[in-house]
């Protein structure tokens, strides 16, 4: 079970929060076509990365704050945690 | 092997002697006795049975690391299947048999297939039976081998959970331990130190070893006493730490009422703790391993640690004609306790040459066989080449010690293989290592071992049978890795987990394969160390705790009506009432005719309820919902319906405007704390411009819907605030303001068709203001109705119930939302999904109605729709998603999902179900008053 350290509770364990994907696709702005290629990129497009990455996390059992997390996928440490701070 | 017990000395309390029972055999123990060092003491050598060739098994070891007496205790329910007699604590009363023996370990029917061994190699039965086909053999092989039975009934014991953090935890409550646990406490650290075994001081329990100048016994005594006092140290024994995960999260399985007679336990079984340390220290120790020699497997051939412990714990002896085969120090060790304590071992033999002076024969040489089940004597090739045989019931074997690091090894760190010590060692990392678990010993063995004369009878694995002509088989087949050698020839797989075979197989694979032991490598360390109850893990999370569904804030009431209740979206909600679940269908029918023709009142609690405010609260709901709620008017209320980015709908229900930057959204009983998630999550990460706050209210109030045509007469008869008639309070408005005496929203939405009102009230009013509606309703005929009567309503009326009606596949278009979605102007969830082929494409499941042409069953919920006279089972047209006999209609109605459903209005279908075919035709989904002139009245 990983242990977080919430930006916001200090370090909790991995039960307490919800893992809400990774960062790596972004979503359209709001003022773009309906037909936007980036859509289908920002649906379906999911490249397999090995190492460091970098994903959307939701303390739901705590501050029900959003925060990313750099984790490496291979060995599952925890590189660095901040405030997700109006950004995916 | 004639096992006996000597008169003084031992951890055992000798004024409580405890009878028990051994395959229907009454023997005698003493408190502080295993079930094997009681049974040792009572004579007994064969003890269990080997698990692929039968082949009679003695005690090796005398704790975790035994793999031979395996064995279940106790009766039915409370059958404990598969544990190592060395580890059963005796009590009074104990039942205990062998595993895999029949009638008995000694006397077993199916021991001939031991005789066989030559012919089962590896890979044997995958080899042999391949034709026909495995599965036609399989059964038959798994009756031959096999391990305990499991209990007969559903786990009756209660299992504990609990979490932990410390600055220190240390695993292993031997002599390191207890050092490092004095260390800590002096040093003020919050500790926990755990014992796998009952008793503290490892190896060196019960003995006069000595340790800062005390024999060992006291200077446990003396630090058990120190530990206690100091308040931030906590000691647990009979604890196993299992595990250690992500995180360096460590997992206890602490043991708390196994060792008790039945009649003495109370409380939970198993304490299951999950600890996280500011930093971890392994004190675990070194398991000692076997020698490898042709015939070794029989039993009287035991460890000599093994002995040393039932000597120093139980002051039982294992033999009266011992004999001591080693390649290290360590046996010595052993022979001269044994001799200190009157039972002088008839030999000793060290392979490296001879012996120093010490008690018994002192013989350089080797064992090279053994003869006798059990054993009768020992075969020895001496230095000078000749070969000699010594009568002996006891051979007591030392091969080199192996550390104990395996809750280490599970964060993922390879150990280091150390030549001169001939075991694998590893580096501190996240865990620290102490004491022998760290290689800290001096027992250098014999650099020169002799391969066993006859591989094919020199066991390495004691309870899978593996020896080493079949890790030679595996290497000539190409098996050289080490994991695939431990899944071909099982090596390490029994319920011991390879404790004293792993280190074994690696030698011995490296030998095979002329590479060094280092660089064959381990296999995988992986948790558990030792087995853990599934009811540990579980906790109280099980029947009725797994899953507690909530309860309404009128349960009371509902219970007083006879409702039957059942679990929909996590709530306990009254599906019909009567008190009689074989009756549904008729109080089902009852309930929807009440509120057809006179009024109705349902527990509508559980609707998700959402408050939004803020000055962008109405562009939020544009982006959040399908379609456009801005334009809706304060007062006003309008159906929503709500998709997720793939486009996929997920949520459906009424958002009410409250005030010009105050909205209340309804969601569905299901969706409700998902929607709430979904709408934080939107605001937080994708559209924090935004200024909009959000509160899920859901289960701070309580809605009571009245439906029916008497549901206005009704409301009026209540004192309140809000002017009912239909000019001042249209369909589709929303309202503020207090009845009886409470504060209250009201909402003219309608799911069954009627006029209906929806009043949500503080939670806590709910069973006062029920009660009132019931009472001032009795003249006019009211009844509670339930979800499956708002079930048939809502599907007379073609009212879609999403979830039921949509699956993973239904975007807005299939339900009815294409005109709203093509008029949108702007962003929303699901609207890039929506434009892509797939949204596009012809033939996709679209919402319809369904009437069977025949007769008043109900179609088949779930029935495939298929094209009349097509071949089923065949392509699908889509299937029937809602079906309920009609109280308003001559007919039954039923929803589905059928392909181009709204181009195929009028066609004749049929529903394919488990054989049987019915002409259904597709119809609006609306069937009932299509034009809604009842709830609009």
């Amino acid at each position: 079970m990983l242990r977080i350290d919430c930006p916001h509770c200090g370090p909790r364990a991995e039960h307490e929060f919800r893992w809400r994907g990774d960062m790596r696709v972004a979503r359209p702005a709001p003022d773009a076509a309906a037909d936007d290629p980036a859509w289908l990129d920002h649906l379906y497009w999911r490249p397999a990365l090995t190492g460091e990455i970098e994903e959307l996390w939701f303390h739901v059992g705590g501050c029900r704050q959003f925060m990313v997390v750099r984790r490496d996928v291979n060995s599952h440490a925890i590189r660095a945690v901040r405030p997700a701070d109006g950004r995916r | 092997m004639s096992g006996w017990r000597l008169d003084e000395g031992g951890l055992i309390d000798r004024a409580q002697p405890i009878a028990f029972d051994w395959g229907g055999r009454r023997l005698r123990g003493f408190a502080g006795d295993s079930l094997a060092s009681a049974l040792l003491a009572s004579g007994e050598t064969t003890i269990g049975r080997s698990f692929k060739l039968h082949r009679p098994r003695g005690l090796l070891g005398a704790g975790v690391e035994e793999p031979g007496a395996i064995v279940d205790v106790g009766a039915g329910a409370w059958r404990l299947p598969n544990l190592k007699a060395t580890q059963v604590e005796l009590y009074d009363g104990l039942s205990a048999r062998a595993v895999n023996a029949w009638p008995s370990p000694r006397v077993d029917a199916l021991g001939w297939i031991g005789a066989l061994h030559r012919f089962l190699p590896p890979g044997f039965y995958y080899k042999t039976f391949k034709r026909p086909d495995w599965t036609w053999f399989e059964p038959h092989i798994r009756r031959l081998a096999g391990l305990g039975r499991v209990p007969d009934g559903p786990d009756p014991d209660r299992y504990a959970q609990r979490f932990a953090h410390v600055d220190h935890l240390i695993v292993g409550g031997g002599i390191t331990g207890l050092m490092a646990a004095r260390t800590a406490a002096r040093a003020g650290e919050q500790t926990m130190l755990v014992e796998l075994e009952p008793l503290w001081g490892g190896w060196a329990a019960g003995s006069d070893w000595p340790v800062e100048g005390m024999p060992a016994r006291e200077w446990i005594a003396a630090t058990l006493a120190e530990l206690a006092a100091a308040p931030h140290i906590a000691l647990h024994n009979r604890t196993t730490a299992a595990g250690l995960y992500d995180g360096d999260l460590v997992a206890l399985d602490e043991r708390l009422s196994d060792h008790l007679a039945p009649g003495e336990r109370s409380g939970p079984r198993r304490r299951f703790w999950r600890v996280r340390a500011g930093r971890i220290t392994l004190a675990s120790g070194a398991f000692e391993q076997p020698l490898l020699f042709s015939g070794n497997d029989r039993p009287g051939v035991m460890l000599a640690s093994a002995a040393w412990r039932y000597l120093h714990r139980h002051a039982v002896v294992p033999g009266r004609r011992i004999v001591v085969a080693t390649d290290n120090d360590s046996g010595h060790v052993v022979a001269a306790a044994l001799a200190a304590r009157g039972a002088v071992p008839v030999a000793v033999i060290d392979s490296r040459g001879m012996p120093p002076g010490g008690p018994g024969e002192r013989i350089a040489g080797r064992v090279i066989d053994t003869a006798g089940t059990p054993l009768r004597s020992v075969a020895v090739a001496l230095a000078d080449g000749t070969t000699r045989s010594i009568a002996a019931d006891a051979l007591l074997m030392s091969g080199g010690w192996a550390p104990v690091l395996h809750l280490a090894a599970q964060g993922g760190a390879a150990p280091v293989f150390c030549a001169a010590r001939r075991c694998f060692v590893l580096p501190d990392g996240p865990v620290a290592l102490a004491g022998m678990a760290a290689g800290d010993f001096d027992f250098a063995p014999d650099s020169k071992p002799q391969p066993p004369r006859d591989p094919a009878r020199a066991w390495i694995d004691w309870q899978n049978d593996v020896t080493a002509a079949d890790i030679g088989i595996a290497a000539r087949e190409g098996y050289r890795s080490v994991e695939h050698l431990k899944r071909y020839t099982t090596l390490g797989m029994a319920p011991d987990q390879g404790k004293t075979s792993n280190l074994g197989g690696i030698v011995t694979l490296g030998a095979a394969l002329d590479r060094a032991a280092g660089a064959v490598g381990t296999t995988r360390f992986r948790p558990p160390f030792d087995p853990v109850p599934l009811g540990a893990l579980a906790g109280a999370a099980r029947g009725a705790l797994l899953h507690p569904p909530r309860q309404l804030p009128a349960a009371g009431l509902h219970a007083r009506y006879a409702a039957v209740f059942e679990d929909y979206g996590g709530w306990a909600r009254p599906a019909h009432y009567g008190g009689d679940p074989a009756a549904e269908a008729e109080a089902v029918l009852a309930e929807a005719r009440a509120v057809r023709t006179r009024i109705g009142l349902f527990d509508a609690s559980p609707l998700g309820k959402i408050e939004l405010r803020g000055p962008d609260a109405g562009r939020f709901l544009d982006r959040l919902y399908v379609n456009t709620l801005s334009t809706l008017k304060v007062g006003g209320c309008r159906y929503a319906l709500a998709a997720n980015d793939h486009g996929i709908v997920i949520d459906d229900g009424v958002v009410a405007r409250l005030g010009a930057e105050h909205f209340v959204l309804g969601t569905t009983t299901g969706q409700a704390r998902a929607m709430f998630a979904a709408i934080e999550e939107w605001l937080a990460c994708e559209w924090p411009d935004l200024a909009v706050l959000a509160a899920d209210v859901t289960t701070s109030w309580a809605v009571w819907t009245v439906a029916g045509r008497e549901a206005r007469t009704l409301l009026e008869r209540l004192p309140g605030t809000i002017a009912l008639v239909p000019d001042a309070f249209p369909h589709l408005a929303s309202r503020e303001g207090e009845i009886a005496g409470v504060p209250a929203r009201v909402q003219r939405v309608s799911f069954t068709g009627e006029l209906s009102y929806e009043i949500a009230v503080p939670a806590e009013a709910a069973t006062m203001l029920g009660e009132r509606l019931l009472d001032l309703g009795a003249d006019l005929g009211i009844r509670l109705f339930g979800i499956e009567a708002l079930m048939l309503l809502r599907t007379e009326k073609g009212f879609l119930h999403v979830g039921s009606d949509t699956d993973g596949a239904t975007m807005p278009h299939d339900v009815g939302f294409g005109a709203a979605m093509a008029r949108k102007q702007g962003d929303f969830v699901g609207r890039g999904a929506l434009a892509l082929a797939d949204a596009q494409r012809a033939g996709r499941r679209q919402l319809v109605g369904l009437v069977p042409v025949d007769g008043d069953a109900p179609l088949a919920l779930g029935g495939h729709v298929i094209a009349a006279g097509a071949p089923a089972p065949g392509p699908t047209l889509g299937w029937v998603t809602s079906s309920h006999p009609s109280v308003a209609l001559p007919h039954p109605v039923a929803l589905g999902l059928v392909a181009d459903g709204p181009a195929r209005i009028g066609e004749t279908v049929e529903v394919w179900d488990l054989g049987t075919r019915r002409a259904a035709r597709i119809v609006e989904p609306c069937q009932f008053d299509p034009a809604g002139e009842r709830m609009r009245g």
